[in-house]
């Protein structure tokens, strides 16, 4: 018991790692705030995309949904993080992460959005067509607001997904609260830095999950 | 109606085929300043098809749709501005829900038209009086019955002060006690001479209200004449037919 108290919740250890943790923490925060809109507009994007119904514009979607979805995430980002370089691509490391979390994000976005442009009666579409709206009107005032709100639950579900995606920037050293913890947890050959960091995660994902099942009992009462 | 002045809708030599099944075979139709042309004909005789024509919610293969002297389908046409003179109805209304009554009657004119909110309100209200749902702007459409909710559709086209309305089967999607209701607000719009092209199989609103009945089978225009004449005394066999299916079902 006394071993398991010093090598995973010494509180010495907790006090001194702490800033240095909070630091990660605020990177995690500034890399999912750039992440998770960039995804959102780029799945958004896919989907009115693909709502045009050109052929040759639907298959390069689907190619960019369908490899981005079946390729891990963290070969992505070594690849492009170790391989750019041979490229002559000189990408900073903060660029380098997001543009990959960016790629894996947006196509899951955007099977999202997509699903939720279908959810909505092609009805809608020409009810608002047959007042004069532009294509593109009648996506922003009608299509959009309805399919966002019938896939509400699952872009917050896959937000959630992407904060937890954001702990693999620690593999290209990216000072985020992984890579902050374990840092720690070899600095000071102790495990409690990583406890801490689990607990930081714990802190700022319940919320979100709170948020989510409130919803999904709403949009479940609902139907 | 007035019959010395140019037709507000004309379509000359319409063709429209969906693949292989051509569903109109030349149509050739038009419909004066204040006339209430109403459309029969059996499923899948092309009434639908032809009323989408009329503001291109379906691309026409071949043949005009000339509004109030504009062919809508000639190229680098405006259609977006032209659509705003041509109303439409759907059979399932097609209100946006997220939207409340006076929302839905808003958009447009707020959207397209550029008009501020206190003005587009201001229309919508009134637009929303014609149809006898003042009390209704703030609802939202699924806190409305069916039959008030077509009328909001309604009121969702005047609103754009259209020159013609073309309501596509308004009434099929009711339940029978609130057919009423709306066939007395396209009855109180067609007193006021608006132009209407109603496809419905409301055989006794054609014979009460319509100027004009036009009977549609396989694509064509069979007959058409004043409603005595189509109803009391069809011409073709297949009219005779149609008719009689109808009189058996009540």
């Amino acid at each position: 018991m006394e071993t398991l108290l010093t090598v995973f919740f010494n509180v010495e250890i907790m006090k001194k790692v702490w800033p240095f943790l909070l630091q990660g923490l605020g990177m995690t925060v500034v890399l999912s705030l750039v992440v998770i809109p960039l995804g959102l507009a780029g799945g958004l994007g896919i989907a009115i995309l693909s709502s045009l119904q050109r052929r040759w514009l639907n298959r390069v979607l689907i190619v960019y949904v369908d490899f981005f979805r079946a390729f891990p995430p963290l070969v992505l980002l070594i690849f492009i993080y170790f391989g750019f370089p041979f490229l002559q691509i000189d990408l900073p490391k903060f660029a380098a992460v997001a543009l990959g979390f960016f790629l894996n994000t947006s196509s899951y976005f955007g099977e999202i959005f997509r699903a939720g442009f279908e959810s909505i009666p092609r009805g809608q579409l020409e009810a608002a067509r047959s007042t004069g709206l532009t294509r593109w009107q009648a996506l922003v005032s009608v299509v959009i607001p309805q399919a966002t709100r019938n896939v509400l639950p699952d872009l917050i579900s896959n937000t959630l997904e992407v904060i937890k995606l954001t702990s693999l920037a620690s593999v290209v050293a990216l000072p985020e609260l992984l890579n902050n913890a374990r840092q720690a947890q070899a600095l000071t050959y102790n495990a409690t830095p990583v406890v801490l960091a689990a607990l930081m995660y714990l802190l700022l994902l319940w919320p979100i999950v709170r948020l989510l099942s409130r919803l999904e009992h709403k949009s479940i009462a609902l139907h | 109606m007035k019959q010395d002045l140019p037709p507000i809708l004309e379509l000359k030599g319409l063709v429209k085929s969906f693949g292989a099944l051509q569903v109109l075979k030349g149509i050739d139709f038009s419909v004066q300043p204040g006339e209430l042309a109403f459309i029969i004909g059996p499923s899948g005789s092309g009434k639908s098809t032809l009323l989408r024509c009329c503001n291109r919610l379906e691309e026409p293969d071949g043949g005009s749709v000339t509004v109030d002297g504009i062919d809508i389908t000639a190229p680098g046409v405006d259609i977006n501005r032209l659509r705003q003179k041509i109303g439409m109805v759907f059979q399932s209304f097609n209100l946006y829900p997220h939207m409340t009554a006076l929302g839905n009657v808003t958009l447009a004119l707020r959207k397209v038209q550029g008009m501020d909110k206190a003005t587009a309100d201001a229309k919508g209200r009134a637009a929303l009086e014609r149809v006898g749902l003042t009390d209704k702007a703030d609802a939202y459409p699924n806190q409305l019955s069916g039959g008030q909710q077509q009328r909001v559709g309604i009121a969702r086209s005047l609103a754009l002060e259209p020159l013609i309305v073309l309501f596509d089967e308004p009434t099929s999607a009711l339940d029978p006690e609130l057919v009423g209701g709306v066939l007395k607000v396209m009855r109180e719009l067609r007193e006021s001479g608006m132009t209407m092209v109603v496809v419905s199989h409301e055989m006794a609103f054609a014979r009460a209200a319509a100027d004009r009945v036009v009977f549609m089978d396989q694509g064509q225009i069979v007959e058409q004449g004043p409603p005595e004449e189509v109803f009391g005394n069809p011409k073709h066999a297949r009219l005779r037919e149609f008719l009689a299916t109808l009189a058996d079902r009540h």
